[in-house]
């Protein structure tokens, strides 16, 4: 295969079906399909298009969350400040637009507000590099928090239904697919993208395999992070603007725990915090199977604390079994 | 070799800017209000925060080693929430073996999730991650969505935390708790083997195999000790309040975590003492009670905590590039 720089590569491995089979994306898609099936003999009604349609708003919002915690993740980094970004961004929305401003301004400044948090964490990583991402968001998800109180002390924000374009960000549908879905793909395609088909995407690997080698090879790791952190930022604000089109109100204590959501998310789908492993499509599946099974086991009434149970077996489950000794006895049989 | 007693030494430590720190914060609040430094406030402070200083220990325990955990919050809950519930079924039985129960459940929790890390090598936030979901899915569970009220517990659990005996009339139960433990984990860290084995796995993990440490125990020692600890607490927090939610003690882990960290616990492992974490909680602990006494609204307290966290872990990596440099210094001379 050649190359723009006219090398030839010739260690391009033979595709192998075996290997292809035995890849975490396939086993997810398996996971998909159970989990379908499942809910159609749940529910009559869930295998038409409206029925999985209505199932996907039931958890779209906060997946937008997930698309850039999949490249924080990439990085080897975590950041758990997204829930309290969502909760601030809603809030300045809320009270820019209550204020009198027009929506088009107030979903700007929702925008900016969450761009500024996670360009604020950025900042801080990257001028205090020593620092573990874990414990600065963790500060920041408390400022970021306090600030939504002290801006909404404990009251509520709403009449965002008053305007029908910003109704229709949740509630709309072109046909028969809803408006928050279109996005949605749109937003995960360009995100694959980049992370798989550019040089952006292939320095985050690089990076998150090793940081070290990678400064040394020209990269721009700190630019990087900061990008990353803003991106991540920018993304809670736009979950903010469709949870508060959905719910048409918003308050301070909004989006809590959406953080360990988006991380589940992107863990179960394969990207581990190790940092440099992982692909997009694995996470993209992930949130579909979190969130059809979550809709499934809701409709047969199974408490939601029971589903907190079994989701946190599957999280520990998934990551640990290729550590254990099963992946050891498969390589000797395939050796055999 | 004995380290020579020096000035310059003891004013850069990080105990003593803490200290310095917990002073003039408390001279601050003194000033506005002067009902703050009462024997009455001060014996409420530290009761109310036993819970956060015992298990700012624990957490330390799990940082040194370079790990964490986020479960800690729904373990309390699970704990504390099995041991009342066994408590409203059975009155009878004395205060000592509901505690007990309480902490067996922790220490089982937190060795399960040493397990799940050292051998199923999964990273500590993950392995965490998912207990934090597991125990608080297993603490609605257990009670059936159901709360423990006051009138179901006995009058000798509910008084633990408001008498004395364990302190001879003159201090609360809970603080004499909190500072048997505190002394005795000071010892252990300091002088035990133990002890000395955590901060090396921490310092340097493939240094501490080489040297015959067994990494892996030592680690699921570390969470056993903080599932202990968290146990403990499970049982202080329901018979400080009175009630055993499912809920309780959501987002604990976050208020722990933040005081190890003002108390200058490293994240990478390694690095911190009893004292600084001590200090620490405390710090969180008269920023969370004095707050309201000098007028500062309520609302601007998440806020006001947010920023000492990040103004801590800052100033934290200042310290320590100057120490680093300084280091450098002496080197070249």
């Amino acid at each position: 295969m050649a190359t723009k720089s006219g090398r030839v590569i010739s260690a391009q491995k033979p595709f192998d079906w075996k290997k292809a089979l035995l890849k975490w994306e396939v086993f997810l898609v398996v996971i998909f399909i159970a989990v379908n099936i499942m809910n159609a003999f749940i529910s009559p009604y869930y295998l038409s298009v409206n029925g999985l349609f209505t199932a996907t708003s039931s958890f779209l919002e906060k997946s937008f969350i997930v698309l850039p915690m999949a490249y924080v993740l990439l990085l080897g980094e975590i950041d758990i400040s997204v829930g309290a970004t969502v909760a601030l961004s809603a809030c300045m929305l809320g009270i820019s637009f209550n204020a009198g401003m027009p929506m088009g301004a107030a979903v700007l400044i929702c925008l900016l507000t969450g761009a500024a948090c996670g360009a604020l964490n950025g900042l801080i990583l990257t001028r205090f590099q020593e620092l573990a991402p874990m414990i600065v968001t963790l500060g920041t998800q408390i400022l970021y928090r306090g600030l939504a109180e002290i801006l909404l002390e404990d009251q509520a924000t709403g009449g965002f239904t008053k305007v029908a374009w910003f109704k229709n960000l949740y509630w709309g549908k072109v046909g028969v697919v809803p408006i928050m879905f279109i996005i949605f793909v749109i937003c995960a395609a360009v995100f694959g993208v980049v992370m798989h088909g550019t040089t952006f995407g292939r320095r985050m690997y690089a990076i998150g395999s090793n940081p070290l080698a990678a400064k040394y090879s020209g990269i721009q790791v700190q630019r990087i992070r900061f990008i990353i952190y803003t991106l991540t930022g920018l993304f809670s604000a736009v979950t903010a603007l469709f949870l508060a089109s959905g719910m048409g109100s918003a308050r301070s204590n909004i989006a809590s725990g959406y953080e360990l959501e988006a991380i589940s998310m992107a863990v179960l789908g394969g990207i581990l915090t190790d940092g440099g492993k992982g692909n997009f499509p694995g996470a993209i599946l992930a949130i579909f199977i979190l969130g059809f099974l979550r809709y499934g086991l809701g409709l047969v009434n199974v408490a939601s604390q029971l589903m907190m149970v079994i989701i946190g077996l599957l999280l520990i489950v998934v990551v640990m079994a290729p550590n254990l000794n099963l992946g050891r006895f498969f390589k000797k049989k395939a050796a055999k | 070799m004995k380290k020579k007693f020096s000035l310059k030494g003891i004013t850069s430590s990080r105990e003593t800017s803490l200290v310095i720190v917990v002073i003039l914060l408390c001279i601050l609040v003194q000033l506005r209000n002067s009902a703050f430094l009462t024997p009455g406030m001060m014996e409420n402070l530290f009761k109310n925060y036993a819970v956060t200083m015992i298990m700012a220990l624990g957490m330390m325990c799990v940082l040194l080693i370079g790990g964490i955990d986020i479960a800690v919050g729904s373990t309390l809950g699970f704990s504390g929430m099995c041991a009342s519930l066994f408590l409203r079924d059975h009155p009878g039985m004395p205060v000592i073996a509901i505690f007990l129960i309480s902490i067996v459940i922790g220490t089982v929790c937190g060795t399960l999730i040493g397990l799940v890390i050292s051998y199923g090598k999964v990273p500590p936030i993950i392995a965490t991650l998912g207990g934090m979901y597991v125990f608080r899915g297993l603490a609605y569970l257990v009670a059936k969505n159901e709360w423990v009220a006051a009138y179901q517990f006995t009058d000798g659990y509910k008084d633990f935390a408001q008498s004395k005996y364990l302190g001879f009339g003159l201090l609360n139960n809970l603080i004499v708790l909190t500072i048997v433990i505190y002394v005795l984990f000071f010892i252990f860290f300091k002088w035990t083997t133990v002890g000395r084995k955590i901060y090396a796995v921490g310092s340097n993990a493939e240094a501490a195999e080489v040297s015959g440490i067994k990494i892996k125990q030592v680690k699921i020692m570390c969470y056993a000790i903080l599932g202990f600890l968290t146990g403990l607490c499970g049982a202080i927090y329901t018979s400080l309040y009175a009630s055993a939610q499912g809920d309780m003690g959501t987002g604990l882990e976050m208020d722990v975590i933040a005081a190890c960290v003002v108390g200058g616990v490293s994240l990478n492992g390694g690095r911190g003492s009893v004292v600084g974490v001590f200090l620490g909680a405390l710090t969180m602990a008269i920023v969370g009670r004095a707050l309201p006494l000098i007028g500062v609204s309520q609302f601007w307290q998440t806020a006001i905590k947010g920023l000492i966290i990040i103004a801590a872990v800052i100033l934290n990596v200042l310290t320590q590039r100057v120490m680093d440099k300084n280091n450098l210094k002496g080197r070249e001379m």
